[in-house]
């Protein structure tokens, strides 16, 4: 098990050099100078320019731009945004909040997913199941900025329950309607998903044997069905977190949350090399080690999965 | 709870009252099924007594309802089917018009249940342990942590697990197949059911395994006094394992009776059909009939207009016999020298699935490898197939090493060999019509033209014996034995010289297997086709084998002629197998 984490972890290093080094490239190819950019209509004094692009290291070839970049990164310097802020503070102050908002929609879609699901596979056919499919298309069918505007539209200006926009600090009570926005699209498919893999496995012989050792169905559902219906469901909930942590853009704009969406999309927007190439490795990052805690928790539910020592 | 035992004499009435009363009673039962174009009757109108203290067998082929019998006792039935009248009486009591709730308090505790296939009737997400003490638990057996465990542990080591206690915290992928029916035995008679009702539970185990499962079960019962209600599609082994037998057709009970005599003197045209086609029941191997072949057809005609039949067979008997001779003469079809294949397992080193095997199989001829699961006689058809390298040895195909060929010599070699697998389900592609599976070999070989290998695959299915309207059908549409036909034929459409039989007919009912087995015969003696028929069913092998090698743990413990096999084995796994054939000692009356 350990060596296999290990093997993992090794397999992520040739992972990150190839995307940070794409993301540099990327952005070192974007046309326009950020740093002529900056000071807007005025045209500054060349020697001012060089100097900020000493700062920046922006008069050195790419490639050694690169390797100065992927220094820092080893030494924990993750290089200073154009307001001077260093990198690491913004991750610092928006990754919490995304955070935040990721668990919060996932456990909404858990929780009325699985519950949905469960119950229209339970009964197969039946009006639940017929209006489960109804609404799940709808949502799918949505673009999430209308359900976002929509959201806005009643449950902030209409009924008053919540705030529109996010305040200062992100505070729990202001992220669930962000959250349950997010929530919707993943609802129809957790609920789809929930509802394909109950039918499966209640017609599974195992089912009937359970059934015929005298087990009651209250007994049956949760411990027999449920339990091995939600191994694709889980591992379905886990992607979608290391989705949603990575950024909602499109949510985190609409409602203003500090998160990492917004902030990474305005530094794309400014062009400003070293916030987004930092940004990027740590979701890249995060990524791959949700997707690892994805496999070993795979391992976890089924116990025919057993990773090679 | 005291049953008295009474082994042979069934039938007479014991002296307590209780005894008299039938345990169970079914009365014109009948079962449906609700399909889009209305009810479809599974079970009509079958009766059944049992009285306690028996043991009786549902005999019959797929389809027959003898499963949907079973279900509908412990009110199990799949899907949309459901009792539409009839009555079961259990001790008096009626069960189908219990309620839910009586059911559950009646399943496991006076009908125990062990279902049919070991690898999929355990949950795979738990512990063995968790799953017999869940039954204990709801069954009321015992209560309390420790109680229910100490039970689990009692009854897993009834059942014939002498480790339960080390083996609970375990897996059910961590058991063997024989292992986990063991476990499903014993969670079947963990509350001490009056009535065990057995579905098909060895059908997926090993001959050696069924054996010693069977054995215990029936000392398990009689010990306990369980009535035993068994279902069985091997006629063989119903007639060996129980005292009663209830042979069951398209739904409906067509004879029963005590069992000997029933397969001794069987009413029924349909119970003498099966009767005759258990090949655990036959003794000779199926000489080829109509055939082309010039002088076994100048004998045959011969022999027509002197006696009839019997001569008829032994004259063909005797021209097979002639042409085995002539072909032990002619350079061997196959030739296998030290072959061996190891695979490489990580974490636990090498592993031996074949040993040094070599043997020759004569043109013309069949030699039957046969084996239990593991014992490496697939992964030598596979390497002789070349769809597995080997490790070392050699393999001459008609006088050509298999590992010297390349490319198009390899191509070209593949068209005078071809494989039918077991599986006619699963071997064939269901969104391709027959006629485009059977031609897709002369498709690839550049056989000919449209409309010539159109004309071959009629001809084709004419040889299989299957009409020709089937060419534009789909797989779904067609029963098991049709779909292995058209796997035949498939494989004869570039008339290959070898053809490799990997458990060809295991999945078939025994009639079917008996009309396969005699095309595949005929087509032998017509084609002049050599076989490797891989099988781990001794049965078969004595009707359609010449020659059989054993294998064992990847090595083959014995080669000889079928015959020589059979009356005189020399091994004693070779016994084993041998004593292990359900129904082999029983003898037949007609």
């Amino acid at each position: 098990m350990a060596g296999y984490i290990v093997r993992r972890l090794l397999q992520a290093i040739p992972v990150l050099l190839g995307t940070t080094f794409l993301i540099y490239f990327m952005v070192f190819a974007m046309p326009g100078d950020p740093i002529v950019g900056l000071f807007g209509d005025k045209t500054p004094p060349p020697q001012v320019l060089e100097r900020i692009r000493a700062q920046y290291n922006l008069d050195q070839p790419f490639i050694v731009q690169y390797f100065i970049f992927l220094g820092g990164i080893f030494t924990g310097n993750l290089g200073t945004s154009f307001s001077g802020q260093p990198v690491s503070e913004i991750l610092a102050a928006t990754f919490p909040v995304t955070l935040r908002l990721a668990v919060l929609a996932v456990f909404f879609e858990m929780v009325a997913g699985i519950t949905v699901g469960l119950v229209a596979g339970l009964r197969k056919g039946g009006i639940f199941d017929a209006s489960a499919l109804v609404v799940s298309l709808i949502l799918i069918s949505l673009p999430i900025f209308v359900i976002a505007f929509v959201a806005q539209f009643v449950f902030g200006i209409q009924l008053g329950w919540f705030r529109t926009t996010v305040g200062t600090g992100a505070p729990i009570q202001d992220l669930i309607l962000p959250a349950l926005v997010l929530a919707t699209i993943s609802f129809a498919q957790i609920s789809r998903l929930t509802r394909a893999s109950v039918i499966d496995t209640d017609g599974q012989d195992f089912v009937r044997t359970a059934a015929s050792k005298g087990l009651s169905r209250s007994r049956i559902v949760p411990v027999h069905i449920l339990r091995n219906s939600l191994i694709p469901v889980v591992t379905y909930l886990a992607v979608d977190f290391g989705v949603l942590m990575v950024g909602a853009t499109v949510t985190e704009g609409i409602f203003n949350v500090p998160g990492v969406g917004r902030t990474l999309y305005q530094a794309i927007i400014r062009g400003e090399g070293p916030t987004v190439v930092s940004f990027v490795t740590v979701m890249v990052l995060i990524y791959l080690i949700i997707n690892l805690l994805v496999d070993l928790l795979y391992a976890v539910l089924d116990p025919r999965i057993r990773y090679a020592k | 709870m005291s049953v008295e035992l009474n082994g042979t004499d069934v039938d007479t009435t014991t002296s307590t009252g209780e005894a008299e009363r039938p345990l169970l009673q079914i009365k014109d039962l009948k079962v449906a099924f609700r399909t889009q174009t209305g009810d479809v009757t599974a079970v009509d109108g079958v009766d059944i007594t049992l009285y306690r203290g028996q043991s009786l067998a549902i005999v019959g082929e797929s389809g027959s309802g003898k499963s949907t019998t079973a279900h509908a006792i412990i009110n199990l039935l799949p899907g949309s089917g459901r009792i539409t009248g009839g009555q079961i009486l259990l001790d008096g009591e009626d069960l189908a018009k219990a309620s839910k709730k009586d059911m559950e308090s009646i399943r496991g505790r006076k009908i125990g249940f062990v279902p049919q296939d070991p690898m999929s009737n355990l949950n795979p997400v738990w512990s063995i342990g968790f799953q017999v003490e869940e039954a204990i638990r709801a069954n009321g057996i015992a209560s309390g942590r420790k109680e229910v465990k100490q039970r689990a542990i009692e009854v897993l080591k009834q059942a014939g697990l002498q480790d339960a206690d080390r083996r609970l915290k375990q897996f059910p992928h961590q058991f063997s197949g024989g292992m986990r029916q063991r476990v499903l035995i014993g969670m079947g008679l963990a509350a001490d059911p009056q009535l065990l009702i057995a579905d098909e539970p060895t059908s997926a185990l090993d001959v050696t395994v069924q054996r010693v499962i069977l054995d215990h079960l029936e000392s398990l019962t009689r010990e306990l006094g369980t009535t035993l209600l068994f279902i069985t599609h091997d006629l063989g082994l119903a007639a060996e394992r129980a005292e009663q037998l209830v042979v069951m057709y398209k739904g409906k009970v067509v004879e029963s009776g005590p069992s000997r005599e029933i397969l001794q003197n069987p009413q029924h045209p349909y119970t003498q059909r099966l009767v005759a086609a258990a090949p655990s029941l036959a003794s000779r191997r199926i000489q080829a009939t109509g055939s082309i072949h010039a002088a076994e057809q100048a004998i045959a005609a011969d022999a027509a207009t002197a006696a009839g039949d019997e001569l008829d067979l032994i004259a063909t008997a005797e021209a097979r016999a002639a042409a085995l001779e002539a072909a032990a003469s002619a350079p061997p079809a196959i030739v296998v020298e030290n072959l061996t294949k190891v695979f490489k397992i990580r974490g636990s080193g090498d592993f031996k699935a074949v040993d040094d095997v070599s043997f020759q199989i004569a043109k013309g001829t069949t030699t039957a490898l046969v084996g239990e699961s593991g014992s490496g006689k697939s992964t030598v058809a596979k390497m002789l197939l070349k769809l597995e390298d080997s490790t070392s040895g050699r393999i001459l195909v008609g006088g050509q090493d298999l590992a010297s060929l390349t490319g198009p010599e390899l191509f070209k070699l593949r068209s005078r060999m071809q494989p039918v697998f077991q599986d006619p389900y699963g071997s064939l592609n269901p969104l391709r019509n027959i006629g485009n599976t059977i031609g897709e070999p002369l498709f690839t070989h550049k056989v000919g033209d449209r409309r010539s290998r159109r004309e071959r695959v009629y001809e084709l299915l004419d040889q299989v014996a299957l009409p020709r309207t089937l060419i534009g059908r789909y797989p779904n549409e067609l029963s098991g034995g049709q779909r292995q036909r058209i796997a035949i034929a498939r494989a004869l459409a570039l008339k290959p010289e070898i053809v490799v039989l990997d458990e060809a007919v295991s999945a078939l009912d025994v009639l079917v297997q008996a009309q396969i087995l005699r095309l595949l015969a005929d087509l032998q003696s017509e084609l002049g086709l050599t076989y490797l028929f891989i099988t781990h069913d001794l049965a078969v092998v004595r009707v359609i084998a010449d020659n059989v090698c054993v294998m064992q743990k990847g090595r083959i413990v014995e080669a000889a002629t079928t015959d020589e096999v059979f009356d005189n084995p020399k091994e004693q796994y070779t016994q084993d197998l041998l004593a292990a054939i359900p129904g082999a000692n029983i003898e037949l009356g007609a």
